[in-house]
């Protein structure tokens, strides 16, 4: 029985192969556009960050996306850290900074006064953490019709496709196509994962891509002005947030690459010498 | 081999005195020296090596990562990242200690499908099997509660829907269920308790791996052939000739560990548990680590009740079953031959296993409704075609098939090729083959 039975064993597996090689391409799409490549400057193995852009998405994040969103992991020596946007090599110390001072200063914090217990409010320092823009959760959803403004801190992670998902959204709010039911309170956006079949009138084949947020589109053209004399379009704001973004959400991460780097080249070469020893060893007994 | 006599000589006059006292360093000369291991281990024979190296690795960066983290449900996230921002070399070690797991697991898995390949499992070698079973066990319960300790959305969905599975159990599971979580719901005290086993079992795998290494040194490695070893011209000492390979292997795994860690952090990892756990609203699709994900589509695959069982006991069963049938290996298993290299029909249904357990892994990560490939549409424009919920069905069928029926069958009615008198004549034979 062994060669008729290895015969057909044979097909089943060069089928169950090639059915599994091809089944990927087959399946239906997934409910949302994908994010457009914006081809940022830290994308790959030796990508770093762009100081200057880092800069401008500080910007536009302080102006226009911190009235509702906070970041409550950074602080702001973090802003002069090596890799920031202030980083400054005269400065190795990011709480010496001036520009990163200054910044501070213009901030008030919450405190308790150390000499009478008051509640007060104090001149932020370098080592204080970004102020949010709400007291509290309840505050924010009394604010923004019932939804919470997620914290920024990490949310080029914390979406999937990262900074070119947070680039292609904020420059891709679009009016809602006709037939697409779209409470007052909501906004629809192409590149934002939800399912819309539910409020969708027209043709069911035809389900327009994306879902519903309630941000309203945050950014336009020239809504903040660069002190770098960049043009402020839409989607230059939209590629610097999401540059700051993805630098706040993984500061260290030029440093990983670089130690990556180093670590890859140290094991290779390891692996040489090893593997001279391995041939010196092992002549003559294999 | 215990058989084995041991050749220690103590030179110095203080390895004399604690020879006569506590022969250790004679254990680690017998154990890790001269212990013979058979000339003809391929490359496949290097991954017990390389996950002592994994086990390592694990603990020595989870005991820095305990120093930094808070096991509590309002602060569990934020210690993470603070780790990951403000610890010294913090985002190194946690991203070695997150990809260190699943690279546990990719060795582990090689490491399991050499054993199945080669017949390791067979007499003597049971209890040195049921060990890594143990093991493995041991390192999927680990690797849970690790998940869960970042306390994101992935981690807190994930140990919903991991301890509501005891909740199938009929009569006693709810209790059970509430005992576990230490409340009615996964909460506060749940993590504590996770925290405090995430901390011991590791140290239980280190036990419970002694014991491998022992059972291993007892009976003496398998080798490709499958024939035991015959005389002193099959084998070569462990050092320098074990030695030198498996650590030629260590260090291209450590290549590719390092591509992970340093260019890919995030690859095995999900967007979702970077979003602080949250009680109230539920990620639209929950789904384990990907070295959980054949054992989660034959959870999912279960979809109707049989009689009164309803289809919820009867999936949590075929999981833990799926596993259970890995223990019961030695004795499903009637051939005469070990190793499958002289199995020409039972290789074919070993790549098949492989195929199945690679594609219920990738049933795993999709939703049950999803299609895998579309054939046609309805009325209203909907794509109809096969079911990722069915593919998983008819790989579990296979998954268990293989087990139970495959494995003692085939066995019985095989006509195995001839088998080499012994290592030496296999090498030979190769060699010859080589020259041609």
């Amino acid at each position: 029985m062994n060669s008729f039975m290895t015969k057909t064993l044979k097909v089943a597996a060069g089928l169950a192969l090639v059915a599994s090689l091809t089944a990927g391409a087959a399946v239906a799409s997934e409910g949302f556009k994908e994010p457009e490549d914006h081809h940022f400057t830290f994308e790959g193995p030796f990508g770093t960050f762009d100081q200057a852009q880092l800069q401008r998405g500080y910007k536009v994040y302080r102006e226009v996306c911190s009235a509702c969103h906070s970041m409550h992991l950074m602080s702001f020596r973090n802003l002069g850290q090596k890799g920031g946007p202030f980083y400054d090599p005269k400065y190795k110390n990011p709480n010496d900074n001036p520009v990163v001072k200054q910044i501070a200063s213009e901030f008030d914090v919450a405190d308790i006064d150390p000499d009478t217990g008051d509640e007060i409010t104090r001149k932020a320092t370098t080592s204080d953490r970004f102020p949010s823009p709400f007291k509290n959760e309840e505050a924010a959803k009394a604010s923004n019709s019932g939804a919470i403004p997620p914290d920024l801190s990490v949310i080029t992670k914390a979406r999937e496709g990262g900074a070119n998902y947070v680039a292609s959204m904020l420059a891709g709010f679009q009016p809602a196509p006709a037939g697409l039911e779209v409470a007052a309170t909501q906004h629809y956006n192409p590149y934002v994962h939800g399912a819309l079949a539910t409020s969708w009138k027209g043709d069911p084949h035809k389900v327009p891509l994306g879902g519903v947020l309630a941000m309203p589109p945050p950014l336009a053209d020239d809504k903040v002005a660069y002190d770098d004399g960049t043009k402020a379009t839409l989607k230059q704001e939209a590629q610097d947030v999401a540059a700051f973004l993805e630098w706040a959400a993984d500061p260290h991460a030029t440093e990983r690459k670089q130690m990556g780097v180093s670590v890859i080249l140290f094991l290779l070469l390891m692996a040489g010498v090893t593997y001279a020893a391995y041939r010196q060893v092992w002549r003559g007994k294999h | 081999m215990s058989d084995h006599p041991s050749t220690y000589e103590p030179k110095s006059g203080i390895e004399k005195w604690l020879d006569s006292r506590l022969p250790i360093v004679r254990l680690a000369y017998d154990s890790f020296v001269d212990y013979p291991t058979p000339k003809n281990l391929n490359y496949w024979w290097t991954f017990g090596g390389i996950l002592s190296l994994c086990l390592g690795v694990q603990i020595l960066t989870g005991i820095i990562l305990a120093m930094h983290y808070t096991a509590n449900a309002d602060l569990a996230f934020d210690s993470v990242e603070r780790i990951m921002r403000d610890v010294n070399y913090g985002w190194l070690i946690r991203y070695v200690h997150a990809n260190g797991a699943s690279m546990f697991f990719f060795a582990v898995y090689i490491h399991m499908f050499r054993g199945l390949y080669y017949g390791s499992y067979k007499a003597p070698r049971e209890v040195l099997w049921l060990l890594g079973c143990i093991i493995y066990f041991l390192m999927i319960a680990t690797a849970f509660m690790g998940y869960v300790l970042p306390w994101g959305q992935m981690s807190y969905y994930g140990a919903v829907v991991i301890t509501n599975l005891i909740g199938a159990i009929p009569v006693v599971g709810p209790s059970i269920l509430t005992w576990l979580q230490g409340g009615f719901a996964v909460d506060n005290p749940t993590l504590n308790r996770f925290f405090s086993l995430h901390y011991l079992l590791p140290f239980v795998i280190a036990g419970v791996v002694v014991l491998h290494i022992w059972a291993l040194h007892v009976v003496g490695q398998n080798n490709p052939t499958g024939v035991e070893i015959k005389s002193k011209e099959d084998t070569l000492p462990f050092t320098p000739y074990a030695t030198v390979k498996d650590g030629l292997a260590m260090i291209f795994f450590l290549i590719v560990f390092a591509v992970f860690v340093f260019f890919a952090p995030d690859a095995m990892g999900h967007a979702d548990n970077y979003v602080k756990a949250n009680p109230l609203q539920t990620p639209s699709h929950i789904v384990p680590e990907w070295y959980m994900l054949p054992f989660y589509a034959i959870l999912r695959a279960i979809t109707f009740d049989i009689g009164p069982i309803p289809a919820k006991l009867l999936g949590v069963t075929a999981m833990f079953g799926a596993i259970a049938l890995i223990f019961a290996l030695p004795w499903l298993d009637t051939s005469k031959v070990k190793s499958m290299r002289y199995r020409p029909v039972m290789r074919w249904f070993f790549v098949l296993f492989v195929l199945a357990c690679i594609g219920l892994g990738w049933c795993g990560g999709q939703l049950p409704d999803n299609l895998v490939f579309s054939i046609t549409t309805d009325a209203h424009g909907n794509p109809l075609g096969l079911k990722v919920v069915w593919l998983s069905q008819l790989l579990a069928v296979y998954y268990f098939a293989f087990f139970l029926i495959i494995m003692p069958w085939i066995g019985l009615k095989e006509d195995p090729l001839p088998v080499p008198a012994s290592i030496s004549d296999a090498v030979l034979a190769a060699h010859a083959k080589k020259k041609g």
